[in-house]
């Protein structure tokens, strides 16, 4: 069966979300699910019959704080942009 | 006396918040919270790696039972991404908690405030707690309370930018009007910024690049501790007022 996972194609023998996690080595408590953009509930992860062409997301927390974590980090941290900051800061007297 | 921050019957150990983006690794962050007292620490949710599983998880380092794990939805632009991301991060984790960014601009990260009112009203109908990142406008606050958001949080300067409270005023006529705890998130560059937040009578400060951007991360951590406990005891204590000249605080009875 041909599915989706986070964007990739995936193919799988499995027959349901529990098995289909278990078979990535993903730790089911750790995650959360979403098949065809519905969030499924933790329940459901053994009762959902995966089915050809079904797209899954499959997420966790990593470190963040705000704005987009990706984008923002060269952003906030670059020299340059530090540069840019003090100059702002000078300019109005701190 | 006890002055402990209480939101909708949750029990916070501390008033500073602290964002886990932007630290070398996971050690790090783990060392640095550890230094700041907080309880609360905000997360990203992201696509787990499915071909390399051998990447350290998060939640190994900051234990869930220890912590209150605030999941936010940074990065999305739309009402709809914030909403996907937060019913994800609903289940993902282990609170009705959510941190609501809608974020209008990539350069300035401001909030696009009318996709953030949607998302609000949307998510707390849904029974969320929702904790939106919003601009320092006092209109818009009072919007988002009435939405039924469970606490506000102006942002003090762009994300990531250090520049301190830029509009204390504004700050201060949001704290008069709101009935749900005001939580000032992003902008904060040191130690003073967060200070100066309490002392203004804040119920808690949000910090991320200020800390993990630190030359010395940990050592900021527990600066920014520090910082807030002294703002917040400032601001309870009650500041003299300023005046222009001087007065004496020594006796002149008695002098020779």
């Amino acid at each position: 069966m041909r599915l989706t996972v986070n964007g990739e194609a995936y193919c799988t023998e499995k027959n349901t979300v529990r098995e289909l996690l278990g078979e990535m080595d993903i730790v089911p408590e750790r995650v959360a699910v979403e098949i065809n953009l519905k969030v499924l509930k933790r329940a459901e992860y053994t009762e959902y019959k995966l089915q050809e062409g079904d797209s899954i997301e499959v997420v966790y927390f990593v470190g963040g704080g705000r704005g987009s974590a990706e984008g923002t980090r060269n952003k906030c941290i670059n020299e340059e942009e530090q540069e840019e900051v003090w100059k702002i800061r000078l300019s109005l007297g701190e | 006396m006890e002055d402990t921050l209480i939101i909708r019957g949750i029990e916070f150990r501390s008033r500073l918040w602290i964002g886990t983006g932007k630290y070398r690794d996971f050690e790090e962050t783990a060392r640095a919270v550890e230094a700041s007292g907080a309880d609360v620490v905000t997360v990203a949710v992201r696509r787990v790696n499915i071909t390399d599983r051998k990447s350290e998880n998060l939640l190994d380092f900051l234990d869930p039972k220890q912590y209150k794990i605030l999941p936010n939805t940074a990065g999305c632009y739309t009402v709809e991404d914030a909403l996907r991301y937060s019913r994800l991060a609903r289940e993902a984790g282990v609170s009705d908690m959510i941190k609501l960014e809608v974020i209008g601009d990539e350069k300035t990260l401001f909030p696009d405030t009318i996709g953030l009112l949607k998302a609000t009203e949307i998510l707390a109908k849904e029974g969320f707690m929702v904790f939106p990142y919003t601009n320092d406008d006092p209109i818009m606050a009072r919007r988002l309370e009435d939405a039924g958001a469970a606490a506000v949080m102006p942002l003090g300067a762009p994300i990531g930018s250090g520049l301190g409270l830029r509009n204390p005023y504004n700050i201060r006529i949001i704290l008069e009007a709101a009935k749900v705890p005001v939580i000032v998130d992003a902008g904060v560059g040191t130690a003073s910024d967060a200070t100066i937040a309490m002392e203004l009578g804040c119920d808690a400060v949000l910090i991320n690049t200020a800390i993990a951007g630190a030359k010395d991360p940990i050592a900021m951590a527990e600066a920014m501790k520090h910082a807030v406990i002294g703002g917040r005891l400032a601001y309870r204590a009650g500041r003299i007022a300023k005046k222009l000249y001087a007065t004496a605080s020594s006796p002149l009875e008695g002098m020779l």
